[in-house]
């Protein structure tokens, strides 16, 4: 090995190897995002074509008013998140974010159940104006246009 | 009038980066020493490279004046402070936002500049001709883009009753200095590139080119080393979600520069103490640059939305994605046209201190290259209109393939010799450490069965390579031993102090959730922790709910957590005020949530074991890099201050007068 290295041509052999690692490591990257990738999905994605339970994955809609109802033991609550087309009940443990309220725009991090209900680990609300999850704020837009469109 | 100054000296500024890229590339275009025009021209550089700093840096003070007077008329600082605000919020109200801290990296480019017009000898004066030449085209181009489309001195008519004042977030005193920290970092490894197109220019690749580079890459990395580690536990006690790095782009944006900038160093070190590895020193120099550009254009472009993504005008974007492929396709076209023009190195065998220097320098590459494409890759979908977010489930164990042999190697390479060694003779140092590894191997798995892959090697090797680490330092005399070993031991065992509390965070943390009443006392791990009272407590510009708890660590004497629920007025926002208590094992970690309605409030404790560990890991690899910096600028003014007096000697006897 030693010599084969020391061989005229030492530069070719690093250059090469270098090659073959962050190639090696390039494939391994695509063929982890595919696996790993959580895709966002509203809830009439949902309803068409809904994910295999237990893959992470994020879900985008609006809170339906009246639907917050909080459990017994205090830190758990059950909610709707609704697109207009379809519903999808949710379920979260912890601490929500200042801006969750009824009627309002949430973007959940989580995984489907068996039972169709969305088990959420983390919920993302708008912050403030300056700061809102990317997919709420072109929600709000297309909700908008919604709207207009209704209305005419 | 102080704005229309600002702005007068930031155009001087960008007369001055012109004059010096063109009189700089100028006067590279003819033959050595046979035009006089050219040797003046040359000359003129230096003193133009330091006066451009000294513009920038004043142009910044009249900036940070306004905000400090907190003078409405100026659109930026209506836009981003308030007159009731703290003196040192309004200070960091400067860089806070989009303009200002633009024109911050600019300035910290033209002061880096001017410091390497001032203080650099070493190399031949083509070379540095041309590095300051190449570190003004690259400020060329962020003072384009402060004078055309975030122009920090606009003014605003009719003047505001008052400002919008700082995002509650960014209101913390680690904060305000922790964008400043990046830049620097960011900066200091322009500057290295602008070294790699200057010595690719004139054809000086070689251990003078790294030894003047080196200074930089170290200072670079000891900033964005120390960024990192404050960015990270910035995020752990204000976020109030206990963790301590999210695979956020934005802190992707931040660790990609420092991977780069971490091989670049080991890289650099092997050209100047052994002149091999030129290409690939040239390489890193470039890549590493790229990433803090790509960092840059994440952050800042409003392609990602985040408390950092202050500009969302899409023209902007647009600009810093023009000056990215500027310079990155520059710098690569460069390199493209001259490598081949890079002559071999030296050789090393297989079982050398080169040969595992390669080896981590591969390894760091591919890490950088898994993260790129991580955080790259929800941008390329959702182009395609597929939304996805990339977290932990691919970067932890994609980034471990590569981070743990890595470590492994790290224990062995520092006790090899350079050029061509044999494993047999450095085997009997590594039996302890080797042992200390299997040992915690089979404890940990014996003692925490359930614990998981990645936190159980973590844990063993982390073990291994802290004892490793301070092996070179056998054998030797402690104070003789010269100051960039002594840094190479911290930093190494730094990473294994940061890896070892990473490990122990996420394989023993406890946490609890619940709605407590008044009076309620509720356990975490070790911990009993009586919620004692609400009540609500006033700051300068918020409100608050503070909740008193009294927590005792296995039945012995409570402690007072204050952990808040904080309301802003100017934006509205609420933030979460943790509440941490730290003890020589552990952190104990508290914040309050909201009141339900039948009078219980929300509360969530974790106990972190050893969670301290990671930045106090982090701070140790900062400091190793700063004893190493110290010690390689000493021994590089020793060996100026002899080079002189040697030339002062000839001067006073000439060789070959024999009176």
């Amino acid at each position: 090995m030693a010599a084969a290295v020391k061989a005229k041509h030492q530069r070719l052999v690093l250059l090469v190897i270098a090659l073959v690692v962050l190639i090696g490591a390039g494939l391994l990257a695509a063929w982890a995002l595919r696996n790993q990738a959580s895709y966002f999905y509203v809830p009439s994605d949902i309803a068409s074509d809904p994910p295999e339970a237990g893959r992470a994955i994020r879900l985008g809609g609006m809170v339906q008013e009246g639907s917050i109802q909080r459990q017994a033991d205090g830190v758990t609550i059950d909610f709707v998140v609704g697109d207009g087309k379809a519903v999808v009940p949710v379920r979260f443990s912890g601490i929500t974010p200042d801006l969750f309220v009824e009627g309002s725009g949430v973007v959940a991090e989580g995984h489907m159940m068996p039972d169709g209900t969305f088990l959420a680990d983390n919920l993302l609300a708008k912050h403030d104006e300056n700061y809102m999850p990317r997919e709420l704020a072109d929600m709000s837009d297309a909700q908008a246009k919604e709207v207009v469109a209704e209305t005419e | 009038m102080i704005a229309e100054i600002g702005l007068v000296l930031l155009w001087l500024a960008a007369a001055l980066a012109m004059l010096q890229l063109l009189s700089g590339a100028w006067s590279l275009t003819g033959k050595d020493g046979t035009d006089e025009l050219r040797a003046e021209t040359a000359g003129m550089v230096r003193p133009v490279a330091v006066m451009q700093g000294v513009l920038a840096a004043l142009s910044f003070a009249m900036l940070a004046w306004l905000f400090v007077r907190t003078d409405l008329s100026v659109l930026l600082v209506a836009l981003n402070s308030h007159s009731d605000k703290p003196f040192i919020f309004k200070l960091a109200g400067t860089w806070g936002n989009h303009e200002g801290s633009m024109l911050l990296w600019a300035t910290v480019m033209g002061l880096a500049g001017a410091l390497v017009a001032l203080v650099e000898r070493r190399l031949p004066e083509k070379t540095i001709v041309a590095t300051l030449a190449a570190q003004a085209f690259v400020s060329l181009g962020f003072y384009a883009f402060l004078l055309f489309s975030s122009n920090p001195f606009e003014r605003i008519s009719p003047v505001p009753a008052d400002g919008n004042g700082l995002n509650p977030l960014l209101q913390d005193i680690g904060l305000a200095f922790h964008p400043p920290t990046l830049y620097f970092g960011y900066v200091g490894l322009s500057v290295a590139f602008s070294f790699a197109v200057g010595a690719l220019i004139t054809r000086e690749v070689g251990p003078a080119f790294a030894r003047a580079m080196r200074p930089w890459v170290l200072g670079a990395w000891i900033f964005l080393t120390v960024g990192i580690t404050a960015g990270s536990y910035w995020a752990y006690y204000e976020l109030g979600w206990g963790g301590w790095w999210f695979w956020d782009p934005v802190e992707n944006a931040s660790l990609m520069p420092w991977l780069a900038a971490t091989a670049l160093l080991h890289s650099a070190g092997v050209l100047a103490a052994r002149d091999a590895l030129r290409t690939w020193t040239i390489m890193l120099g470039v890549v590493a640059f790229s990433m803090s550009m790509v960092g840059t254009f994440l952050v800042r472009s409003g392609i990602l939305t985040s408390v950092h993504a202050f500009a969302v005008d899409p023209e902007r974007g647009s600009f810093i994605l023009v000056l990215l492929a500027i310079y990155i396709g520059g710098a690569l076209t460069l390199f493209g046209l001259r490598a081949a023009t890079v002559t071999e190195g030296k050789q090393f065998a297989a079982v050398s201190r080169e040969a595992s220097l390669v080896f981590n320098n591969v390894a760091l590459t591919a890490i950088l290259a898994i993260v790129l494409l991580g955080t790259l890759y929800p941008l390329v979908t959702e182009a395609f209109g597929t939304r996805v977010s990339i977290g932990p489930p691919y970067f932890n164990p994609m980034g471990a393939v590569f981070a743990l042999p890595m470590m492994v190697v790290m224990a062995i390479g520092p006790l090899l010799r350079w050029r061509d060694d044999r494993f047999g003779r450095v085997g009997r140092a590594l039996i302890l450490p080797g042992l200390a590894t299997i040992a915690v191997l089979v404890a940990t798995l014996v003692l925490a069965p359930g614990i998981g892959v990645l936190p159980l090697l973590g844990l063993a090797l982390a073990v291994g390579l802290a004892i490793a680490s301070v092996i070179p330092l056998f054998g030797r005399n402690l104070r003789r031993t010269p100051l960039p070993i002594w840094g190479m031991v911290v930093s190494h065992l730094g990473l294994a102090v940061a890896v070892g509390g990473m490990a122990s965070e996420s394989a023993f943390s406890t946490e609890r959730l619940v709605a407590a009443q008044v009076g309620d006392t509720v356990t975490v791990g070790p911990w009993s922790i009586e919620l004692a009272a609400v009540e609500p407590v006033a700051g300068p510009n918020w409100t608050a709910l503070q909740a008193d708890m009294q927590a005792s660590y296995e039945g012995g004497a409570p402690t007072q957590m204050l952990p808040q629920s904080r309301t802003f007025t100017s934006p509205p926002q609420t933030t979460s005020e943790s509440a941490l208590h730290t003890r020589w094992n552990g952190q104990l970690y508290t914040v309050i949530g909201e009141l339900g309605e039948d009078g219980r409030w929300q509360l969530r404790l974790w106990w972190k074991p050893f969670v301290p560990l990671i930045w106090l890991g982090g701070l140790l690899v900062a400091l190793g890099g700063a004893l190493a910096l110290v010690g390689r600028i000493i021994s590089g003014w020793r060996r100026q201050y002899q080079a002189r007096r040697i030339a002062m000697r000839r001067e006073e006897r000439p060789v070959g007068d024999l009176r």
